[in-house]
């Protein structure tokens, strides 16, 4: 038994999502490798060979892995599959379109999502929305597993595993890459960050979302979220969007400013650790379940807030 | 250019869904189900598509039970062309067997494009679109925010984690759609008349052909653990002390 976890990098750095897919890997086995794809990636694979338990790292380069392509991931890791297995990779934008296509290659079920590992074949994923946890097992040769990383601790470094460099197969010629328009942001990453502040509809416009919500998240060093119905209104950048069809998101603070608490945005955030609502409505659904409450309107809320933690912390 | 657009009849997005007390399922019975609000917007962009003249023809497609008719008949209503149900009763299948009945589909009609939604909102697998373009060996554009076609070719604007990508496909091609990719549209009364007279060709799902055994087994279904109940504070200021020294997330 031996298990190939796909990295999550931006090839110069390893992200925290692969230490993550590593401890979700040990339940299944104790012989894991990680496969770094990407180009200029070496310091993203010896950042891997770091990683404890890891036993060998794998890393493949070309200018088609880098941009992503599914189609090059195929090509690249269905041979590789011979060796292992199982295949965990974490559920990224990328993961999400690579792992499906990699398991109907292989001619196996993809277990999408996973938030526990009970053991190498029995696995427990969110359905509905998070609204239920379906506890599957599967009865394949191979496993296909895509891993909800804030559902797993990450995994310990002091590892010494060598970085084995493999061939990256020919460019697939029916999809080409165009171009990429990525978010510079100076903020920590809102699926990585202890805690995070989001605001929702209520904000009226994105003046008022970046007023109001970007300096409360500053102030504590947080990522910005938005609901989707401010994404959708064009008040915060579709990337900001935590829920059922954007990030989920677990970290150890979660403020939702403006939020009603539709199941979709709850999906998104409810595994984390304390959750404060702060909205004028108190009958919202976010109280149900969050751990701290404030029915008033977030225009005087936040600038207290803002106050009451400049004089907390002197 | 014919256009395929799966679609599938799911419980409403807003319903909150019950879990069985005996674990064996979502209760299902007497609620609500509406088209998987990801595939909406598949159907709007392939009306889209033939508005602008670049679709000739829009084929929806549904694999499931009989009442998915009703599915069907609401994409018809909208603008799709024609309809086929696989009907599938007894059995409630797994993405890879549904991306194995939709290559037998695209292989009788033969489409240029495949429109599928991201991902349904019960099974919540983010798979078929992806499994039915490896299984057919064409490209795949996933998460689509912005599709443009020409020239044999399909450039689409993706949602990625951090922003956006935006690639060429040679079609033939499967696109999955996100949410910004459009606004779909309300189908009006006449057409939902007009609907009702388009032709809804029904196959049952062992004519098609395909391997459909589960390679799952659901073991139990459960909720997931309630959150302890909150308390609400009085102000900002109660808020941050509590923050603070009660739950030390501060």
């Amino acid at each position: 038994m031996a298990v190939l976890v796909i990295a999550d990098h931006d090839n110069a750095a390893l992200k925290d999502n692969t230490h993550k897919a590593v401890t979700a890997a040990q339940k299944i086995s104790g012989d894991i490798d990680v496969l770094v794809a990407g180009q200029g990636a070496q310091a993203a694979a010896d950042a891997a060979g770091k990683i404890e338990g890891v036993r060998k790292v794998l890393l493949a380069e070309s200018a088609e892995l880098d941009q992503g392509l599914a189609e090059a991931f195929e090509a690249l890791v269905v041979p590789l599959m011979a060796n292992y297995d199982a295949v965990l990779i974490p559920s990224t934008s990328l993961g999400k379109n690579i792992a499906p296509r990699i398991a109907a290659k292989l001619d196996v079920a993809q277990i999408s999502d996973a938030v526990e590992v009970v053991d190498a074949n029995t696995f427990v994923r969110p359905i509905y929305a998070g609204n239920a946890l379906e506890t599957v097992q599967s009865s394949d040769a191979k496993k296909v597993i895509t891993v909800r990383p804030t559902a797993f601790k990450a995994a310990a470094e002091g590892g010494s595993a060598s970085v084995e460099t493999i061939a990256a197969p020919a460019a697939p010629a029916k999809v080409k890459f165009v171009e990429q328009q990525i978010v510079q942001s100076e903020r920590p990453e809102l699926g990585a960050a202890k805690i995070v502040v989001s605001g929702g509809r209520a904000m009226g416009s994105a003046e008022e979302f970046q007023r109001v919500i970007e300096p409360l998240a500053d102030k504590l060093g947080a990522a910005v979220g938005a609901s989707r119905a401010a994404v959708d209104a064009g008040y915060a950048p579709n990337d900001y969007q935590v829920g059922q069809t954007g990030k989920v998101v677990a970290p150890d603070l979660y403020i939702a400013v403006g939020i009603s608490g539709a199941i979709q945005h709850l999906a998104g955030m409810k595994d984390s650790k304390v959750i404060v609502a702060i909205n004028k409505d108190g009958d919202a659904p976010i109280f149900q379940i969050a751990d701290y409450g404030l029915v008033a309107d977030y225009k005087t809320a936040v600038p207290e807030l803002m106050s009451a933690l400049d004089g907390s912390a002197k | 250019m014919k256009v395929l657009v799966p679609v599938k009849r799911v419980i409403d997005y807003n319903v909150k869904p019950r879990v069985k007390a005996d674990q064996t399922g979502v209760d299902l019975a007497n609620v609500k189900m509406s088209m998987n609000p990801f595939d909406e917007i598949a159907v709007e962009e392939a009306v889209r598509l033939k508005e602008k003249g670049v679709a000739t023809e829009i084929v929806a497609v549904s694999v499931g039970p009989t009442q998915a008719q009703e599915t069907l008949r609401t994409a018809l209503a909208m603008g799709a062309d024609r309809a086929i149900l696989v009907q599938a009763n007894d059995q409630d299948l797994e993405p890879l067997a549904v991306a194995k009945v939709l290559k037998a589909i695209v292989a009788e009609e033969s489409p240029e494009v495949v429109l599928l939604g991201k991902q349904a909102i019960d099974g919540d697998n983010n798979a078929v679109g992806q499994m039915l373009a490896a299984l057919l060996e064409w490209p795949q554009a996933t998460f689509a925010s912005k599709i443009e076609i020409a020239g044999g070719a399909a450039k689409v604007t993706r949602e990625v984690d951090g922003g956006l990508q935006t690639i060429e496909a040679t079609l033939p091609a499967v696109i999955t759609v996100d949410l910004r990719l459009n606004e779909p549209r309300y189908a009006s009364l006449p057409n939902i008349m007009k609907a009702k007279k388009k032709p809804l060709d029904v196959k049952e799902l062992a004519s098609v052909g395909a391997d459909v055994a589960s390679r799952l087994k659901v073991l139990k279904v459960t909720e997931p653990a309630k959150r302890g109940g909150g308390i609400k504070v009085e102000t900002a200021q109660d808020l941050v002390m509590k923050l603070k020294n009660e739950a030390g997330v501060l």
